[in-house]
């Protein structure tokens, strides 16, 4: 016994070092930290409004017009989703819609939501703000070339919405854009549509690789003095992962997009089979539909992952810093993130368990598939775990964080049955599969963004977020959402297929009709209430109570900038030089429940923070 | 190569070194260039592009039920009364990688500062690849006038012609985007703004002959992608 209770002892001296000496006996040595081996960045300031809002090189402005751009074309997938509802839920009121218009409205807000919404606000918005912040450089280690990517992607939206203009209107094929339908004609928008549709996913890679090197590089090559990979925020490990992710699968939706144009404009057959349309054979033959299919869901499923990883990230540093807590197992948490990353290269053809693939190709993905459970529930445990006796502030941000986490729990649980392919055959395309991934990448990383734009709207602007508005915001969009998916489960069951226009006459409809009434009523209030937040925002930047330094007593870098809202260069005269890892909360023996990241240690004698 | 000075920081060898450089501070490269590691993670990035190109390649070629034409004719010259298979291959693939050996040789020189010699080997590496894209023209409208179209093709199964012109077509952009920064570089080196650090028209960063060695890098990677594409084309 005596034994095992001295390991004990030993392996606690491991995971945390109680500085020794106290006042003036502390020796100076334990403050050092090696000089700085990078030379100073230089940077070029604006002079002009054009130079310093528009064709910006500050990475916190290029954040700020990312998050802005997406968030409006966000709006544009929320007012489609709207009108799908109406039609679905009250096709009486929407005889406006065809049946053409509704499976454009499918594409366009399945695609913008994943791609020109969420994507792009994790990465492009997130990322540009937080990263040179959080790892204490002076901007993007190529701000000319993230100023580019910006406007690469302003372009690809601007291509985007075009083809809601041109003749035909926008691709119908919904957002998977699975030839052969996609280029033949009684698909709407199979000529203009289509094309304006890969050319504006080409010029969104294109836009994406710009700033995805910028995040790689800064994260890898220009850390500041003291900031190790594995003292980062896990909101850096998450974005940084996700960007990863993003430099390799985005390859795969290039070239499919690349080749479905020449399908579209050359006439050659890359994915088109020999196909009889009205008892004659078109002039295509010999390409292979399932290509496509394996390029698309090659990035498809990092693209999950893609939007989700920041938002683990992001979640972790926000439920630490309102509970107060050192984030449990970061170590787990960082391995997790790589993990997942990893796996999800290995998983893509659970989407095409029903398109006739060998029974042993389902078997091997299956696996692969559950094995994502494991990294992902350690995940969930160590979010629960932080919040464990922790001191819970009960604001807005963390409301988010509560939500954000059962909902995944959810969303997640129904992935388990869909990963399996006996259980993912009869429910595939049904509203079971719609209610698995929008409660899993659709409004559990839309919490995860909510309660970070209450988090960092002090930051960026000064001034706190107004938390009367903020917890109606929440309890609005918390319930109405659960009002919307959960019932979708049911109707999954019933076999209430995906992507119809209207049930006809089906038996379907008698037991589906009330409940797809109450769920696009849920849908109406649940969109509105997103409107809540831009008020308050519009209110704030007026009326704002001010928020000053630090308002949430954080720790890490970005909060320790000498003036707030941060200045282009972020840092004033001096980097600042980092001494421990992001989660020095309530640590036992401080006179303060956060010790900063910079902080050296003498400060801290005789407290026993976590060795990092 | 021997390992950049860096104060207060000691070098280890092996697998041990790589493990201390990840877990230090401030960078993980030790002493490599931001704009080098960037590029080394784009043709990280270009090289699944690439494989994904030749996958689909291999897959369409794989379940084609037409035969697919045979390379050998198809690809062949008929010169001085003699049918050469594959001989315009050989001369575009022989010069595309003497140029690497060219741009090997600049990078060297840039380093040493030997402004001359270095502009010259650009210049010389940009010329290859001028010659390799004008040759490529010329198989492509030979290909062409023989009735080859990126959707149908005497020779047998039409995906021949479509992930032909696809696949070479896109290397080709990638070599000309090459050939017009290697004369930008060039024409920067002649001026000297290497020496002086001058700084660039658009990024204000200031030069450095390490941009040369970044160009190189692609310069390389195109080439050693070509090989592929030339066993995956024209020797399979």
């Amino acid at each position: 016994m005596s034994e095992d209770y001295n390991d004990n002892k030993t392996i606690q001296a491991q995971s945390s070092e109680t500085i020794s000496g106290s006042g003036s006996g502390v020796s100076p040595d334990i403050d050092y930290v090696r000089p700085a081996e990078i030379p100073e960045q230089d940077l070029y300031h604006g002079h002009s409004f054009i130079t310093k809002w528009v064709f910006c090189q500050d990475a916190k402005v290029i954040g700020v017009q990312y998050f802005l751009l997406a968030t409006f074309t966000g709006i544009i997938g929320l007012i489609l989703s709207w009108l799908m509802r109406l039609q679905l839920g009250f096709p009486e009121l929407a005889s406006f819609m065809t049946a053409e218009h509704y499976y454009q409205f499918v594409t366009m807000h399945g695609m913008i939501m994943v791609v020109y919404f969420l994507t792009a606000l994790f990465l492009g918005g997130f990322g540009n703000f937080l990263i040179p912040l959080m790892v204490g450089a002076r901007d993007m280690v190529f701000p000319y070339l993230n100023m580019v990517s910006f406007w690469m992607f302003f372009i690809a939206v601007g291509v985007l919405l075009a083809s809601f203009f041109v003749p035909g209107g926008p691709t119908g094929s919904g957002w998977t854009l699975y030839p052969p339908q996609a280029i033949l004609e009684g698909t709407p928008g199979s000529g203009m549509g289509i094309m304006l549709m890969c050319i504006s996913l080409i010029l969104f890679v294109a836009g994406f690789t710009m700033g995805g090197l910028n995040y790689l590089i800064t994260v890898l090559q220009a850390r500041t003095r003291g900031m190790t990979l594995m003292r980062m925020p896990l909101t850096v490990w998450g974005i940084f992962t996700a960007t990863v992710l993003a430099m390799l699968a985005f390859p795969a939706l290039l070239v499919g997009a690349l080749m479905m144009s020449l399908d579209n404009i050359l006439g050659t057959s890359f994915f088109m089979p020999t196909i009889l349309k009205a008892g004659e054979v078109l002039e295509y033959g010999g390409g292979s539909p399932i290509l496509f299919q394996h390029l698309f869901w090659f990035f498809g499923h990092p693209e999950v992952y893609i939007v989700a990883l920041p938002a683990f990230g992001i979640i972790s540093d926000l439920i630490s810093v309102h509970a107060r807590k050192n984030i449990f197992g970061y170590r787990m948490m960082v391995w997790a993130i790589v993990g997942i990353g990893a796996l999800s290269f290995f998983v893509w053809a659970h989407h095409m368990y029903v398109s006739g693939m060998n029974p042993w190709f389902g078997f091997f993905f299956a696996t692969t598939t559950l094995i994502i459970a494991v990294p992902t529930a350690m995940k969930v445990y160590n979010w629960i775990l932080t919040l464990w006796r922790g001191n819970i502030r009960l604001n807005t941000v963390m409301l988010w964080c509560l939500g954000f986490i059962v909902t995944f729990v959810n969303g997640g649980i129904t992935g388990i049955f869909l990963g399996n392919v006996t259980v993912d055959v009869p429910l595939s395309d049904t509203y079971f599969v719609i209610a698995h991934f929008h409660m899993v990448m659709g409004i559990a990383p839309l919490m995860v963004i909510m309660g970070a734009v209450y988090h960092w709207f002090p930051l960026v602007a000064g001034r706190f977020l107004d938390e009367k508005l903020g917890k109606w915001h929440f309890w609005l969009t918390f319930l109405g959402a659960y009002s919307i998916y959960f019932p979708m489960h049911y109707l999954g069951f019933i076999g209430v297929p995906r992507r119809y226009f209207e049930m006809y006459d089906s038996p379907y409809m008698t037991s589906a009709v009330g409940m797809n009434e109450f769920i696009s009523m849920a849908a109406f209030i649940v969109g509105a209430a997103q409107f809540i937040l831009i008020y308050n925002i519009i209110r704030a930047l007026k009326i704002g109570k001010p928020s000053g330094h630090n308002p949430w007593k954080a720790c890490s870098l970005e909060w320790l900038t000498p003036s707030v809202p941060p200045e282009h260069g972020n840092w004033g005269e001096r980097l600042p030089v980092v001494h421990r890892w992001a989660y020095d909360y309530s640590v036992p023996g401080a006179k303060e429940d956060f010790i900063t990241q910079t902080t050296p240690p003498s400060d801290v004698a005789n407290t026993e923070v976590e060795k990092t | 190569m021997s390992d950049p000075k860096i104060e207060g920081y000691e070098f280890k060898p092996g697998f041990k070194g790589m493990a201390q450089d990840t877990g230090s501070d401030q960078t993980m490269f030790k002493g490599v260039h931001w704009g080098k590691a960037m590029m080394w993670i784009f043709l990280l990035s270009d090289t699944f592009i690439f494989s994904c190109f030749l996958i689909s390649y291999m897959k369409g070629r794989g379940s084609t039920l037409i035969d697919w034409p045979n390379p050998s004719e198809v690809f062949g010259l008929h010169v001085f009364g003699v049918d050469v298979p594959l001989l315009l291959i050989a001369i575009m693939t022989f010069v595309l990688i003497t140029s690497s050996g060219t741009m090997a040789l600049a990078v060297k020189y840039g380093y040493e500062k030997n402004k001359k010699m270095c502009g010259w080997l650009i210049l010389a590496t940009a010329i290859g690849g001028l010659t390799f894209v004008g040759m490529q023209a010329f198989e492509w409208s030979k290909l062409i006038h023989e009735g080859v179209r990126p959707w149908e093709n005497p020779f047998g199964a039409p995906q021949f012609g479509s992930f032909f012109f696809m696949i070479t077509g896109f290397h080709g952009t990638h070599v000309s985007i090459g050939v017009i920064f290697l004369f930008i570089y060039a024409y920067k080196t002649f001026k000297g703004h290497y020496d002086e650090g001058k700084r660039g028209w658009f990024t204000s960063i200031k030069g450095d002959y390490v941009e040369i060695e970044i160009l190189g890098l692609y310069w390389h990677f195109v080439d050693l992608v070509w090989v592929f594409i030339f066993a995956f084309f024209y020797l399979w």
